[in-house]
């Protein structure tokens, strides 16, 4: 027999007890596993999101949180508007913005000059975003078709969109004109939307007025983990042409001195879109022709009467520091406490058995087993209910997580396998927690290298 | 095989003041002979054992197991010598309850030097009559049973010298005699040299050879000395 076995068998003569501290050194190991789960799906899910596709999110001046969550989350409150104006400035190329302007049409300064970002763009993007209705309880991004064509999502920002059914919607198309709209994978389970169906937008939020103009969903998108999955998206143009979308007050309308009408260039039997002086946006995704020009850019965006520069991935980042991290920490702070009380739970379970097995270790001492190899003994039966009840409770959490997976990846899009949310800190778990044992079985372990062998025997 | 010279012990009272409990001048038990221990209560018999054992340190003197002089080694080094040279049965058997009959004679074995194998703990148990209750735990065997296991137990490492401290104070007369035959029979068949403590006379008028312990140990005659006066 072997001292394994041997501190093997002193375990089993005390089952409940060692059963019961196996029990909370187990409890204690899950609940590290679960919250660093949850931790890891959080930052997952943030990582995921937080490399957007695009450098800047150009909004009205105000909280850069709020434009951040607003923008790239579709959460918090809907927040001020830019005049369509600033969008102009971020068209890519010296035509960029003259073109979009006889696109729309309406009065505007200098129709003919570049945007004063284009050159910053070229090579990049500017898409404009306006958030602020509801289909049901899911927010409506009204945006430009580019939102699907240019935007890449995942970690790396690599991947395109898809359509699980249907296709991207059109500027104008000749049988729904400017009312299409794309819905995203959680939009259609959730309310049985599918193509060829129609959602009315409500304003402000979900129980908001109802407008009344319907749109045609001609899409699904295919499920992307992001929270594009949760939003519907319609034509911005339509969305202009919604009542209560153009501009209340047209303070700027009036054509002052510098402004000139431009007629909008529009293709026979198409009506004409809402004119620029009266559109309003509450963002602009920006991606810069290099990564640099982006951060040379948020000076004088900033500078500007009506516009902040807002780095999504900064601020998703300052979110998880200022808010995630902590509450991780506290967690974990926690779970390190149950740990360490489970760790005395094993000092305290074996040392309170002590006195019953004095006689057991003079006995192996009379068989002449050594001072060392008795304390060896102990130490060994502490560190193998450490290890059996570390072992149970990785595998009871991470069993948690994965039978909480399918719940998780409807909610977030994030996939939990049995071990792919395994991070360093979990794996110095097993073994810290063995350690812990270890050093708390020293106590009882030194009460049986101390018998007094003679005292013991009869 | 065994050589007791000059051995003091004492105990540390708890006024400080030291009470020797053993002092023999003299004690041999060669190589196969078997020698029974008598004296009265408190007289120093198992004190006697222990320090033969190496389970407790002798003040003074020498003690020579097997031509090797114990009272010179360190705890781990008597450690050594009891594991592989010196078996040891006692009063109340001291099976380990946890353990299984064959486990409690490998037990025997896992803290010695020598083979381990489970085979040769097999045989020691069938040896002592108990072939068929191997895998009982203490509790599910009789009292002469257990005893039994013990002392396959102290004779699995096939030692030099077998320390019996009365052996069968605890068992039925019926089963006296057997455990005593049976220790008698497995010395004879090992040439083990056996110091058996007893209370019985009837066990000790077996033996050809009785040490009165109070006749060899000087410490107890001055304590009996004393209260006579
Ligand atoms: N650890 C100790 N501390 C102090 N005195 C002790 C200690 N152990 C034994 N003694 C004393 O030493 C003496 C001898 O004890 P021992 O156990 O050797 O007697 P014994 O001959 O085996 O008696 P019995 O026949 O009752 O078993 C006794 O007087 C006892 O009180
Ligand atoms: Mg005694």
């Amino acid at each position: 027999m072997n001292l394994i076995t041997i501190a093997f068998r002193n375990m089993q003569q005390r089952g409940l007890a060692s059963a019961l501290t196996m029990i909370s050194m187990a409890l204690g190991v899950a609940l590290v596993v679960v919250v660093l789960s949850i931790s890891w799906i959080i930052k997952e899910s943030f990582d995921r999101n937080s490399n957007v596709g695009y450098h800047l999110i150009v909004g009205a001046k105000g909280g850069a949180l709020q434009l951040a969550l607003n923008t790239v989350f579709y959460l918090s409150q809907p927040i001020e508007v830019i005049p369509y104006e600033e969008y102009l400035e971020f068209l890519p190329g010296d035509d960029g913005r003259p073109n979009e302007i006889k696109r729309v049409g309406g009065w505007i300064a200098e129709p003919e000059r570049k945007g004063i970002f284009s050159s910053y763009t070229r090579g990049g993007f500017a898409i404009p975003v306006c958030l602020g209705d509801y289909v049901g309880r899911f927010r409506v991004v009204a945006t430009k078709p580019e939102f699907f064509e240019k935007l890449r999502y995942g970690k790396a920002a690599d991947q395109e969109y898809r359509f699980e059914s249907g296709r991207n919607f059109q500027v104008y198309s000749p049988e729904h004109g400017y009312f299409e709209a794309v819905v995203g994978s959680r939009v259609a389970r959730e309310m049985g939307i599918s193509v060829g169906d129609t959602v009315k937008t409500t304003h402000g939020d979900p129980e908001g007025e109802g407008h009344g103009q319907p749109f045609t969903v001609v899409g699904v998108l295919a499920p992307t983990g992001t929270p594009n999955d949760r939003a519907v998206f319609i034509n911005l143009e339509g969305f202009y042409l919604i009542d209560g979308h153009a501009r209340a007050f047209e303070d700027e309308a009036h054509p002052d001195a510098e402004k000139v009408y431009v007629e909008p260039e529009l293709p026979p039997g198409q009506p004409p879109p809402l004119p620029l002086e009266k559109r309003d946006l509450t963002a602009v995704l920006v991606k810069a022709g290099q990564p640099m020009f982006a951060v040379h850019m948020a000076r004088p965006i900033n500078k500007r009467l009506r516009t902040q520069a807002v780095s999504p991935v900064k601020e998703v980042t300052n979110m998880l520091e200022m808010f995630v991290d902590p509450v991780r920490n506290a967690l974990l702070a926690v779970t390190i406490v149950v740990c360490l009380v489970s760790a005395v739970s094993i000092l305290v379970s074996i040392y309170n058995s002590m006195n019953e097995r004095r006689r057991d270790i003079a006995v192996m001492r009379a068989l002449g087993a050594r001072r060392d190899v008795v304390l060896m003994i102990v130490l060994l039966e502490s560190m193998l209910i450490a290890f059996s009840g570390g072992a149970l409770g990785w595998v009871a959490g991470h069993g948690l997580a994965a039978l909480a997976s399918p719940l998780v990846e409807q909610r977030t899009g994030i996939q939990i396998g049995f071990l792919s949310s395994i991070t360093w800190v979990e794996l110095t778990l097993v073994p810290g927690i063995v350690i812990l044992a270890t050093i708390a079985g020293i106590v009882p372990a030194l009460a049986a290298y101390r018998t007094d062998v003679s005292r013991h025997l009869t | 095989m065994l050589e007791v010279h000059g051995l003091h012990k004492s105990f540390l009272l708890p006024d400080r003041t030291r009470m020797p409990v053993l002092e023999i001048s003299e004690l041999v038990v060669p190589a196969g002979e078997q020698a029974v221990l008598i004296g009265e209560s408190g007289c120093g018999k198992t004190t006697l054992l222990h320090c033969i054992a190496g389970i407790t340190a002798a003040d003074a003197g020498s003690i020579k197991i097997d031509g090797i002089e114990i009272t010179r080694l360190s705890e781990s080094g008597r450690d050594r010598v009891r594991a592989s040279k010196i078996g040891y049965v006692f009063q109340t058997f001291n099976l380990l309850a946890g353990f299984t009959a064959l486990e409690n004679v490998r037990l025997g074995m896992t803290f010695a030097s020598g083979a381990k194998d489970r085979q040769r703990a097999v045989a020691m148990l069938e040896r002592v009559g108990l072939g068929d209750r191997l895998h009982h735990k203490p509790s599910a065997l009789s009292v002469g049973q257990q005893q039994r296991v013990a002392v396959a137990r102290a004779l699995v490492n096939r030692p030099k010298l077998l320390l019996a401290d009365e052996p069968t104070a605890n068992v039925d007369p019926a089963n006296q005699q057997k455990i005593i035959d049976l220790i008698r029979e497995c010395c004879d068949e090992n040439r083990i040299a056996l110091l058996m403590v007893t209370h019985s006379m009837h066990v000790a008028e077996q033996f050809e050879r009785v040490i009165r312990l109070e006749e060899i140990n000087h410490a107890v005659r001055d304590v009996l000395l004393e209260s006579a006066e």
